[in-house]
């Protein structure tokens, strides 16, 4: 007769081989499935009415279903630096069709679509259509205002209607106080790297999700650069009209008393200048990298 | 003496009860008894007493909390004793898409036979309960007895030595309690030992050399029918006829009337004297029977016994 | 092992009896005529959307069958008591669970087969003369009949411990958090602790991956699939399968039937 111990034994040895067989197969499919890394046709339906239709009454459940897939392929792409984010508008069309209501996805949806590659789709065109469909739905959310003109100034360069945008948004009481003004400085200036700078520092401080603070805290390190940048120009013009020359270095600068010692990025690098004599930031800093992979 | 071919020491079952599953409740209760080969023994008890969870037990369907046993000298948690035992169980039900030959061949299939033996037992079988005609139809066309029949067929297609049937006669009708008796008396006659479960009192009697009597998880006796029930009898019982009743003698007047009809107890040794008394008065005799002491009295002193002990116990508990 | 095919035998059979089976089939060959309809209504893709809804209904209409049917097979003996006879025969409790996933498997796979027929068919009735490589649509359905067999696997088992309903339950909980598996241990998370981490990859890797078995988008693009993958989740899944089994069989083993 076996001992009763015997099938426990047996039991537990099955189980510890099975799991360590599993582990290690795994691991192996991983590696085979990678290879056959297939652009899976994430959409089988690409008609938003459609899915809609058959979601029959879990229409908002869907929609959160088909936003979180957007944010997972948003983020699998990202990780993977696969810059091929086609997929990206269909999902947050028919996310925004199934459940009209769901600001998230607008919200953020927008900024991934209208962000230049890579970190974006490019599209800026797709994002002020969201968008507009997201206020056409909710009216009450200014957000979206504030959105719909970053979308326009940032990235489509069209500050006639960022312009307009922030001013629509001001209408609401609720909506922040700079609006109105930043609607005027639009129209008035265009383009300025004070203006983005701030529309980036709202966007950070009025948001808690990791992704968009992330997004909005690269553009604000890059545009950091550029101001400086600016300023250490504005310095050195200075500097020329007061001597006749340009200067060669930075420490001209300090020598002359226009600046008080050699100014550090934010990685703490010095800033140089460069052979015409323009603010540069120092070959080492990985800032430097970081805008050079900002203009790819 | 050969070894017996049933070997209980000791066995007991409990269940836990209660709300968080805390108490326990005793099903059976170290139960230690033999059953010897070529005997057709009888599990007499209640119901709920423990005679399907004995059974169970020994066909391996639960687990015991503590005991042994043995059949044909092997332990109950050998899986190879099985080749030598069959087994009916408590309301048997098979698989309804199954006919009966297929059911049969089914679980003949378990037993070492080679497949000529196996058809051949399976038509044996079918026609020793009966249901040749019937071997075709789907089991879940089939009446109780059928149903029955098939589980006995199954039971001893194997040539078993020792046959378990628990409630073999529960459901059937006057017809086929005859034909299951009958078949329990072929076994007996082949010389295998025969362990059946059952409450009615007639057919233990008709049936075993030994009975044995559960009450409330606990045996109670061992022995053979006559001298568990203790069968003295309690007198004798006449049922007769008496059109008019100017010859009515003293007689008369002690018995229970119904229209015509009387029913009149004595003692034993004044049957004959009684008799020629109700002749002489003209009566038409229609039966003397014993009064005999029921299995239902019998039950009902031990749990009355039970009863009252438990409280006893619980008076002085408090 | 003659006991246990036995038992095998006798579960396909009851399968093939049982007239809810046909219903569940001819549902499937409905959703295979869908998808020649939905085929011509999209305009260029209609490979595609047929090999990829087809293969849909074969992994649902499986999924249905695995789990239901995975968990009456215990259950409907023990409720039945058809059960008890059986054990009274020279058969051991693992046997008979063993028998009863093998029937269940052998119908699964004679089902799939024949759905995989029909989606051949509905193929070839949209003019789409077959080409070699639509061979490994049979790979894809022989992957998702590997799917299966694991899910048969953890609803027996877990019908041996805990009622009807619960192993239903359970048994679907299951196939979800291994369909995510997968990306639990791709999950680019931006702020979980790293001990939190850790422990969610190693359920990922516990978990049955149901991800691995799954080459629709490969195949209904015409794609191939490489033969290490299949030999590779051949053996996951029966290594996993063996995982589920020996603790269903252990904990049969020690059950008190009513």
């Amino acid at each position: 007769m076996k001992p009763r111990w015997i099938g426990g034994i047996a039991l537990c040895t099955t189980l510890v081989a099975g799991f360590a067989a599993v582990c290690l197969l795994q691991v192996r499919i991983d590696a085979e499935r990678q290879s056959i890394q297939e652009e899976r046709d994430e959409l089988l339906f690409r008609s938003p009415e459609l899915v809609r239709k058959m979601s029959l009454e879990y229409a908002p459940l869907m929609g959160d279903i088909y936003w979180t897939r957007a944010v997972q392929y948003y983020g699998e792409k990202h990780a993977d630096q696969d810059e091929n984010l086609e997929l990206l508008w269909p999902l947050l069309d028919i996310t925004t069709t199934l459940d009209p209501h769901l600001i998230p996805a607008y919200r953020f949806g927008s900024m991934f679509l209208s962000d230049a590659p890579p970190r974006g789709a490019g599209r800026p065109d797709l994002a002020a259509l969201l968008l507009e469909r997201g206020l056409q739905e909710n009216p009450d959310q200014w957000r979206l205002y504030e959105d719909l003109g970053n979308v326009y100034y940032f990235d489509a360069k069209d500050y006639k209607n960022a312009a307009r945008a922030f001013m629509e948004g001001s209408k609401n009481p609720a909506s922040a106080i700079w609006m109105k003004s930043m609607a005027a400085k639009i129209a008035a200036e265009g383009e300025s790297l004070e203006t983005s700078y701030f529309l980036w520092q709202d966007v950070y401080q009025s948001t808690t999700d990791p992704a968009v603070r992330q997004n909005a805290e690269s553009h604000l390190r890059s545009l950091r650069v550029d101001l400086d940048l600016k300023a250490i120009n504005a310095i050195a013009g200075e500097y020329e009209r007061r001597t006749g020359r340009r200067p060669m270095q930075m420490s001209d600068l300090v020598q002359a008393g226009l600046l008080k010692e050699i100014p550090k990025d934010l990685e703490s690098y010095p800033y140089t200048l460069d052979q015409d004599g323009k603010a540069a930031l120092d070959p080492g800093s990985p800032l430097l990298q970081e805008k050079l992979n900002k203009k790819r | 003496m050969s070894d017996p071919a049933i070997e209980i020491e000791k066995l007991s079952k409990e269940y836990p009860s209660g709300f968080l599953h805390l108490k326990t409740k005793k099903s059976l209760e170290d139960l230690t008894m033999q059953v010897q080969e070529g005997e057709v023994f009888g599990f007499l008890g209640p119901n709920g007493a423990g005679k399907s969870t004995t059974i169970k037990l020994l066909m391996r369907l639960i687990f015991p909390t503590s005991g042994t046993a043995r059949i044909l000298g092997k332990s109950i948690d050998d899986v190879r004793m099985h080749e030598n035992i069959g087994y009916l169980p408590e309301q048997p039900y098979f698989y309804d898409y199954l006919t009966a030959a297929e059911v049969l061949d089914y679980f003949s299939r378990f037993h070492k036979l080679t497949s000529n033996d196996r058809r051949m037992r399976v038509e044996k079988m079918l026609k020793k309960v009966g249901l040749e005609t019937a071997k075709k139809i789907q089991l879940r066309k089939y009446s109780k007895g059928m149903l029955q029949r098939v589980g006995l067929a199954q039971a001893i297609l194997h040539d078993p030595r020792v046959v378990v049937l628990d409630e073999p006669m529960s459901g059937l009708d006057p017809l086929g309690r005859r034909e299951v008796r009958d078949i329990i008396l072929e076994l007996k006659r082949e010389g295998r030992t025969v362990l059946f479960s059952t409450h009615i009192l007639s057919d233990a009697e008709m049936l075993c050399d030994r009975v044995g009597v559960i009450v409330g998880g606990r045996l109670r006796g061992v022995g053979t029918p006559g001298e568990i029930l203790g069968m003295k009898a309690e007198g004798m019982e006449i049922l007769f006829e008496l059109r008019c009743d100017n010859n009515a003698s003293p007689l008369v007047g002690r018995a229970t009337r119904t229209g015509e009809r009387y029913r009149l107890q004595i003692p034993e040794n004044e049957l004959y004297a009684t008799l020629e008394e109700l002749k002489a008065a003209g009566a038409r005799i229609l039966s003397v029977t014993q009064i005999k002491p029921t299995l239902e009295d019998f039950f009902m002193n031990l749990v009355e016994a039970d009863r009252a002990h438990a409280s006893a116990v619980d008076v002085s508990a408090t | 092992m003659k006991n246990v095919y036995t038992v095998a035998t006798n579960t396909f059979r009851e399968a093939v009896r049982d007239r809810v089976l046909y219903n569940l089939v001819f549902f499937a060959l409905l959703m295979m005529a869908a998808a020649i309809l939905v085929g011509q209504i999209s305009i260029g893709i209609d490979q595609s959307v047929i090999v990829s809804l087809g293969l849909t209904a074969i992994s649902v209409i499986g999924l249905f069958i695995a789990i239901f049917i995975g968990v009456s097979l215990v259950s409907k003996e023990m409720d039945k008591r058809t059960l008890y006879a059986l054990l009274a025969k020279p058969v051991e409790r693992w046997e008979f669970l063993l028998g009863k996933f093998g029937g269940l498997v052998m119908t699964l796979a004679i089902n799939t087969g024949a759905m995989a027929l029909g989606l051949y068919a509905a193929m070839w009735t949209v003019k789409h003369p077959l080409q070699r490589h639509d061979v490994y649509i049979l790979v894809a359905v022989y992957l998702i009949l590997l799917k299966l067999a694991i899910l048969v696997a953890v609803a027996l088992a877990f019908s041996c411990f805990t009622t009807p309903f619960l192993a239903i339950l359970f048994s679907a909980g299951i196939y979800v958090a291994g369909v995510y598996a997968q990306n639990l241990r791709t999950m680019h998370a931006v702020d979980i602790a790293p001990a939190t981490f850790r422990f969610l990859k190693a359920v990922s890797y516990a978990l049955p991956n149901f991800e691995n078995f799954n080459v629709m988008g490969a195949v209904s693009h015409g794609g191939v699939v490489p033969g290490a993958l299949v030999l590779h989740a051949t053996l996951y899944a029966l290594a996993y399968c063996a995982i589920a089994l020996s603790t269903a069989a252990m904990v049969f083993s020690k059950r008190n039937l009513k």
